[in-house]
């Protein structure tokens, strides 16, 4: 059954990181609600009878990250001066072919977009990671998250222009 | 000012309509200026989460604490890990698609028994190939390095090509053990995704057969006296593009 487990579900170990890292607050919580999910798959892995163990694992780390006092919520809850929001450490970003000048960038680049996507309300901002990041249909994302596929287009769609109205504000100022 | 179609549009960005959907939606833009900048949009944010969103992987020491909570063992400790930029390659071919429910969705053509078996290996290859250090023994992006990589390690000369130019990228090959022999491994990457296509000879359907297994989608077809299985989490549709490229390639 572990053999089953690993083969099945730990390929998808990095998008369940993924995940809980743009809901959680600090890199700590992160891992506990990924252990903790991780625990909750293989005590329901038996019953597990679907086609997808990424969309299951990932709705998991989901249900589990929301009932964390980790959970970032987002435009209230964020954006405190000095808060640790799950911006990228450097050495897990830089590609060690670039000069430090682009690598530079580049983790600026990735520290701002953290930032905001941090910023969005929870309901938005795993819509968002789970269509653009995780590259997933609307059918599984709205399993991920529990509501129908309506509210998930809609809410995908104020997500898009939240953010772009965030990223032109900072870009103008 | 915002069109009510909006989400249509969006859902055809994001790929979600069928073929009349989708030209319904397309030839709605070109009347609607509205929804022709909204398209500009999220091509804009698309383009910009691709390239600066984090992707964050599981830390090392994460996985091995779930490895020893579930107590598995496994040689990956013991690997070398294998370069920096390719490691990079697994890990995100590991976070990313696997389409499942687009394969749930394709017609499963009869595929034997005996290939059923070959697909559970074959696939657990796959599975296996994105654990640390096991991806590629050759690592070069040149099919002329990686041919002649093979010479002496196999008893045949697999077809080795490049399709770079078709967004497939060239990774590197591997000597792998299915079907009760050595066979070769070609790995190729697609965006953020891996490939693996697995050679050996062998005279079956020169007909692509498409099948999933636990959420990896599968191609098999024989050409030239080779059999071949294209593995990935790549969406079906993807993947069957692959093997149509591969296949037209010379």
């Amino acid at each position: 059954m572990s053999a089953e487990f690993e083969a099945v579900v730990l390929p998808h170990l990095d998008a369940a990181y993924n995940l809980a890292r743009y809901l959680t607050r600090n890199p700590t919580d992160v891992e506990d609600v990924v252990q903790e999910a991780v625990l909750r798959a293989v005590t329901y892995f038996g019953s597990f009878r679907g086609a997808n163990p990424r969309a299951w694992l990932l709705q998991i780390v989901r249900n589990t990250a929301y009932a964390s006092r980790a959970l970032v919520r987002g435009a209230v809850t964020v954006g405190l001066p000095g808060e640790e929001t799950g911006a990228p450490t450097a050495p897990e970003l830089i590609d060690h072919g670039d000069n430090p000048e682009m690598a530079l960038r580049k983790h600026e680049d990735h520290a701002r977009l953290a930032r905001l996507l941090a910023a969005l309300p929870v309901e938005l901002r795993e819509t968002l990671v789970l269509r653009e990041i995780e590259e997933l249909s609307y059918k599984e994302i709205a399993e991920i998250t529990q509501a129908p596929i309506g509210t998930v287009m809609s809410r995908l769609w104020r997500a898009r222009r939240l953010l772009a109205a965030a990223v032109q504000a900072e870009e103008g100022r | 000012m915002e069109c009510e179609n909006i989400l249509l549009v969006q859902a055809e960005f994001d790929g979600e309509l069928d073929a009349a959907e989708a030209l319904r939606a397309a030839q709605h833009r070109q009347t609607c200026a509205a929804c022709r900048d909204a398209y500009a949009q999220l091509s804009a944010t698309h383009a910009l989460l691709r390239e600066s969103a984090p992707r964050h992987q599981a830390p090392e020491s994460l996985r091995r604490a779930i490895r020893a909570g579930l107590n598995v063992t496994r040689d990956a400790a013991t690997a070398t890990p294998p370069p920096r930029t390719l490691r990079r390659w697994w890990r995100d071919s590991a976070s990313f698609g696997l389409g499942a429910a687009l394969a749930a969705s394709i017609a499963l053509f009869a595929i034997n028994p005996a290939q059923q078996s070959i697909l559970d290996q074959v696939v657990a290859s796959h599975v296996r190939a994105l654990q640390p250090g096991h991806l590629e023994d050759v690592i070069s992006t040149d099919q002329h390095t990686v041919k002649p990589w093979f010479d002496g390690r196999i008893d045949f000369a697999p077809p080795v090509k490049d399709l770079a130019a078709k967004q497939f990228p060239l990774l590197g090959g591997r000597l792998d053990y299915l079907n009760d022999r050595p066979v070769a491994a070609l790995i190729y990457g697609s965006d953020k995704h891996l490939i693996n296509l697995y050679v050996w000879p062998g005279s079956g359907e020169p007909l692509p057969k498409t099948a999933a297994r636990n959420g990896y989608n599968t191609v098999h077809w024989s050409e030239n006296g080779m059999d071949f299985w294209a593995v990935s989490d790549l969406e079906a549709a993807k993947l069957n593009a692959f093997v149509r490229d591969w296949r037209a390639a010379g």
